[in-house]
């Protein structure tokens, strides 16, 4: 087996503290969007990504600058941990100009050409042929580029995930189809939608690679990932990680969470993946208490600048409205 | 490309468009159901898969959303799609990735991302296909912020819209007639390049104004050469392009003539001939002289027989009967 620096995670002090930090700083960065959405500074729909950081923090080592991602409506982790600036993401939840979106987006539907963050998208299912036809282009023009799409468990009952892990086998496009199985598509539990509720056999039955993985274990997701990746880039076709995860608050913040018992709450809460990362760390000795202290601080000076950002922008003069509706140049 | 004066059809117009734009663009590729080795539904694109290969003529499984979606994440990443569907009643199991993606992730992205995609779809009756392959749904898309919908009818717009939709910025949906493929004619040396942005005035005329587009201006122009016979002269504007709308050139001609009729072959309920209705009321109300006149297709899904067919489509007689009405005759 080729044991190749990309394949493995470096499990060093300081690469494990990153990690750390990284699902540190989603997770901090929601809790104070789900206080603003409660002081009504953020609008529409807010959908938390709280206890699925493993999963996009874990995922994104893998990634290049070059590579393309494709998230979907629960996507601030995704974008955080891909790179986009935190200001700007905060500014977007405030509707402002200086929004990365240009607040035209909000919550949902976070776009950055910079880091290669091609949405945000809040129909489920909706991104996977996008993420099918960037790896198309990128393969066509001989990149060494993939596509990365992330999507709950919910897309799998869409046709859109049929037709891509379909499409992009038959082509092996170099698609990394990252499935966050938290087991409720909004209130609906996974049994009580699929006939058959493995979705990595799912994905097997097109002849597309896949595997299940511990979602709330960052190191797991980022060893698969890395594996993976490794695989698409040599020119084995599309892969499919299914992640196990879990959701710890509401679908959205107008969700009273019927559907599911607070036992089982608390139970998926144990597994919180970033006390997991933390306690094994400390129990390796590779974290202290000022690491954490220093993280903490960190990363609430970095909200704190994020909403002070966002405070500050701009509401865009309505005169620019219908702006990027159409290209303002004649031809490209 | 035309080097002289030449008899062509629609089907070839179309075909030699395509073939220039794979021949000009290294980005550009086409991708559909059947496009590659069965030569496309229509035949449009037969021999093409033997001349460029199956990387740049794909076909594709019949998963319109996928590919249709493929083609949008295609224009992201810097290539110039063409994605051929059947037709535009298959467009609908596409109708997400084409309204949610291609649509608004210009404008929901700020700006910061592009779709340089060119769909190109069938429309329309005519070929006795029956309910499920002959609507013309094409007024549905124009109603779209962020699509550009065009409809040659021409065979000098068959040649040359798709260029000019290759180099528009933005997702361009080109449809074509079913009953236009067949079209034979002269395509003159010094035909093209066109645009995609105004109407046409295909026949000058003083006394009414029938405004149309795709399928049905050929009937209209036989209708205004049947209306000529008896002294009334119609002008004929084809608007070519639904989206944007070119309005100006529909009201500057009803100022003139002071009578309108639209022909449509979609049904007239919140249809485009509504559209171009109400451009006129808000635009020339006072200058008209009749009330606007509509010839529509039938409200019913397009039936199989050939003579239930035919009745429920806009055809010649109809024309000419809305526009001696208009006329007060």
């Amino acid at each position: 087996m080729n044991d190749s620096h990309a394949m493995k995670p470096h499990l060093s002090r300081e690469h494990l503290l990153a990690l750390l930090r990284a699902m540190v700083r989603i997770r901090r960065f929601e809790e104070k969007c789900a206080e603003l959405y409660q002081q009504e500074k953020i609008r529409g729909f807010l959908h938390l990504y709280i206890g699925e950081e493993a999963i996009a923090v874990g995922a994104m080592q893998a990634l290049t600058p070059t590579d393309a991602v494709v998230a979907t409506y629960r996507e601030h982790g995704h974008a955080l941990a891909r790179g986009v600036s935190m200001d700007a993401v905060m500014a977007e939840m405030y509707g402002k100009a200086e929004g990365v979106s240009r607040g035209r987006g909000g919550s949902m539907h976070l776009f950055d050409a910079a880091t290669g963050f091609y949405g945000g998208n809040a129909i489920v299912g909706g991104g996977l042929p996008l993420a099918v036809g960037l790896a198309l282009a990128d393969k066509m023009d001989k990149r060494d580029s993939i596509a990365a799409c992330f999507f709950g468990e919910g897309a799998v009952a869409e046709g859109e995930f049929h037709e891509c892990l379909n499409l992009a086998e038959l082509w092996r496009l170099p698609v990394l189809f990252v499935c966050e199985n938290n087991l409720y598509a909004m209130g609906t539990r996974l049994e009580r939608s699929e006939s058959q509720p493995d979705i990595h056999i799912k994905a097997q039955s097109y002849n597309v690679p896949a595997e299940v993985v511990d979602g709330m274990d960052v190191v797991a997701v980022e060893a698969a990932t890395r594996r993976v990746c490794a695989a698409i880039r040599g020119g084995a076709g599309p892969a499919l990680l299914e992640c196990r995860t879990y959701r710890f608050r509401a679908h959205s913040m107008f969700d009273p969470q019927l559907y599911r018992d607070k036992a089982e709450v608390e139970e998926w809460k144990h597994r919180d993946p970033i006390d997991r990362l933390a306690s094994w760390m400390r129990e390796t000795g590779v974290l202290h208490d000022s690491d954490v202290a220093a993280i903490e601080a960190e990363v609430a000076a970095e909200i704190e600048h994020g909403v002070a950002f966002a405070e500050n922008g701009h509401w865009e003069p309505i005169a620019e409205l219908s702006r990027d509706v159409y290209a303002a140049e004649a031809t490209q | 490309m035309t080097d002289a004066v030449r008899e062509i059809t629609y089907r070839d117009a179309v075909r030699e468009a395509i073939r220039e734009a794979l021949l000009a663009d290294p980005r550009v590729f086409l991708m559909g159901e059947d496009v590659g080795r069965y030569g496309g539904c229509y035949a449009v694109t037969k021999g093409l898969l033997d001349e460029f290969g199956p990387e740049r003529i794909r076909d594709t499984p019949l998963s319109e959303s996928a590919f249709v979606g493929a083609g949008i994440g295609a224009a992201l990443g810097g290539m110039r799609p063409i994605v051929e569907i059947m037709t535009v009643n298959f467009s609908l199991l596409a109708l997400d990735q084409i309204v949610n993606n291609a649509a608004t992730i210009r404008h929901m992205s700020g700006g910061q991302f592009a779709v340089p995609l060119v769909i190109r779809m069938a429309t329309g009756a005519g070929r006795q296909l029956a309910a499920q392959h002959s609507h013309s749904l094409e007024g549905w898309y124009a109603h779209i912020p962020g699509l550009k919908v065009v409809t040659p009818a021409t065979l000098e717009d068959a040649r040359f819209m798709l260029a000019a939709a290759l180099s528009d910025p933005n997702p361009v949906l080109i449809f074509e007639h079913v009953m236009l493929y067949n079209l034979s004619g002269v395509l003159p040396p010094d035909a093209g390049p066109v645009d995609i942005q105004s109407a046409a005035v295909r026949r000058v005329g003083q006394h009414l104004t029938l405004i149309t587009y795709g399928g049905t201006l050929f009937k209209t122009l036989h209708a205004a050469e049947a209306l000529a016979k008896e002294g009334i002269e119609a002008e004929v504007i084809d608007l070519r392009v639904l989206r944007p709308l070119d309005a100006e050139t529909v009201l500057t001609s009803v100022a003139k003539t002071r009578r309108a009729v639209i022909v449509d072959e979609g049904w007239r309920s919140g249809s485009v001939s509504a559209e171009i209705s109400a451009r006129i009321m808000e635009g020339a109300f006072w200058e008209l002289d009749a009330p606007v006149g509509r010839v529509c297709s039938a409200e019913v899904p397009i039936p199989y027989p050939h003579h239930l067919e035919e009745a429920a489509l806009p055809q010649p007689a109809a024309i000419v009967a809305a526009a001696k009405a208009t006329m007060g005759g």
